[in-house]
């Protein structure tokens, strides 16, 4: 049941995807003399030069870990508080609900410019300054309810008829949950992690408010390369190409719960 | 969320981690911004209570209405493209097959590069001279260059938020098509339903909740869209991008007046909140 001609409408919108990702990969290859002066459609040469640099350069790789480990952290930490919570908002109705779910949602509507100060002084205060746990949690301001938004998309989606034939078989309620429920909704899990990981990953400003040194994330390193003697493109460039690589293993490994959906609903 | 769920206040205890997680992080910081709003800030032990002015002060100024101005249309503009551009995409991935994976990971790409890398691959990739679009564009006779033309600075920045962005939309229409079970197909075929009849009755009202999702998200994100142009164009040429956020940081940093910053923030917050809460309850409604 589809149009002949969508394939052309995607392979059009892949090209325009794929350009300025071209024009990036491009660039990491070249050094910045030949990026700034000469326009070229393919790389004159294949330096990995800039690779060389981000690789054996500590401040940069080590940038890369820094982000990973925040961002994974993250990543269970949201969708663990979000599933039990998701679980209530989908199966029953308790005072203030309706109000919750959207009072979660307001808190990602917070323009950051002047919120960033009080973040800085709340990880002070409570000594968490530089540390992954502080970029961690504080990214779950936004992650958090979006996991939720979305897991119960999915939660709401298996029949209520599997709960209640798991109790009279004698389940326990935390037995049935992570046994049963859990693997039914694989696919939001799966699909929550990938925007947790995703929007924790490509942040930019509070990570970089709450770290200094020991907690510094990759898209803070990047900011190094503007400097008096002008940018260092290719370098920029090429971390930038190595920022696409977790990402896309991640949603390497969860596209077939996308793929799959809600297979269960046929159950 | 129907009505039919039964009523059980124990529920409370599963949405508490959620509760203490994000009201951590969000209600702190959230009051002393409305602390430091009402309030004029000489020095680090020195404030005076100012009650309303600094909020009578921003409801008055010029700029503020421009910037508002310019960030309601780029915001209208990028829901008008994105999110059927999104939809028609979902439709044309593949249902299944290495086709499809491909597909989802080439399309996801944009999406996974911090932003400020996004506002500066695109500063390189736009320029006239040096990169490949605006190479392209000067080749094929168009006076292209955003660094100097308002109106290319302003279409640059919406063509570079629809390719960072579209991909969130699309991702989640095809995550919600997917999961419509078969038989509804298959009765639509029957009943000798056309192409559109099946997106207009079956696939379209499935979507509703995911599409809630997308709107919702790319409504708050572009409204506080900030990273990306401010690496691209600086808010320029003159003010042509220069949109809420950027203006708001102009004021704080370089004014370094935390008060009305602070009283900004807030009213921008609730403008965000109120378009947020309109649709929200437009697109619950069943119509």
């Amino acid at each position: 049941m589809r149009r002949k001609h969508s394939w052309l409408v995607l392979a059009v919108y892949l090209l325009f995807t794929l350009a300025p990702i071209y024009w990036m990969l491009h660039m990491s290859l070249r050094s910045n003399l030949a990026i700034t002066s000469t326009f070229a459609w393919i790389p004159e040469s294949l330096s990995l030069a800039n690779y060389a640099t981000i690789f054996t350069d500590p401040a940069w790789y080590g940038g890369y870990v820094n982000s990973i480990i925040y961002v994974v952290l993250n990543t269970i930490l949201s969708v663990a508080v979000a599933l039990p919570a998701a679980y209530a908002f989908s199966r029953y109705s308790f005072i203030g609900d309706k109000h919750l779910f959207f009072w979660l949602l307001t808190n990602r509507m917070t323009p950051p410019a002047v919120f960033l100060l009080p973040f800085f002084q709340l990880y002070t205060a409570i000594g968490l300054m530089d540390t992954h746990l502080a970029v961690a949690l504080a990214h779950m301001v936004f992650n958090v309810p979006l996991a939720v938004w979305i897991l119960e998309g999915f939660m709401s989606a298996v029949p209520r008829e599997i709960d209640e034939t798991a109790y009279i078989d004698g389940y326990s309620f935390p037995r049935f949950f992570v046994r049963l429920f859990l693997p039914l909704i694989k696919a939001g899990i799966g699909v929550t992690a990938f925007f947790c990981f995703m929007f924790s990953w490509v942040e930019l400003l509070l990570a970089r408010t709450l770290t200094s040194v020991d907690a510094k994330p990759i898209a803070a390193t990047m900011t190094r390369t503007v400097s008096a003697a002008g940018m260092d493109w290719g370098t920029l460039a090429a971390a930038g190409v190595l920022t696409i690589v977790p990402g896309a293993l991640v949603i390497y490994f969860v596209r077939h719960y996308i793929a799959k959906g809600f297979a269960m609903g046929r159950v | 969320m129907s009505a039919t769920k039964p009523v059980n206040q124990r529920a409370w205890w599963f949405v508490l981690p959620v509760l203490v997680s994000v009201a951590f992080s969000a209600l702190v910081p959230l009051m002393t911004i409305v602390n430091y709003s009402v309030q004029d800030i000489l020095g680090p032990d020195q404030a005076v209570f100012v009650g309303m002015e600094w909020y009578k002060e921003i409801l008055r100024d010029p700029d503020l209405h421009g910037a508002l101005y310019r960030q309601l249309i780029f915001t209208a503009a990028v829901l008008a493209i994105e999110i059927p551009l999104g939809i028609t995409l979902a439709l044309a991935i593949p249902e299944r097959g290495w086709r499809a994976s491909l597909t989802l990971v080439l399309l996801a790409m944009p999406l996974l590069i911090p932003w400020n890398v996004v506002g500066t691959i695109w500063q390189i990739f736009a320029r006239g001279d040096i990169g490949l679009l605006g190479y392209v564009l000067t080749q094929l006779g168009v006076d292209y260059n955003y660094s100097q033309h308002p109106t290319d600075a302003w279409v640059t920045v919406l063509v570079m938020d629809v390719w960072h962005w579209t991909p969130l939309v699309a991702l989640l229409s095809y995550a919600a098509l997917r999961a419509i079970p078969e038989p509804f197909y298959q009765a639509a075929r029957i009943d000798g339903a056309s192409r559109w009849a099946v997106f207009r009755y079956i696939e379209l009202p499935k979507m509703r909740g995911v599409l809630t999702i997308a709107l919702l998200l790319r409504l708050m994100d572009s409204f506080m869209i900030y990273t990306e142009p401010f690496v691209l164009t600086g808010g320029g040429p003159g003010t042509a991008t220069t949109f809420l956020s950027q203006y708001l940081t102009q004021k704080a940093v370089g004014q370094f007046d935390l008060g009305p910053a602070a009283a900004f923030s807030l009213v921008y917050f609730l403008i965000i909140l109120l378009l947020c809460f309109v649709l929200y309850n437009f697109m619950k409604d069943p119509q």
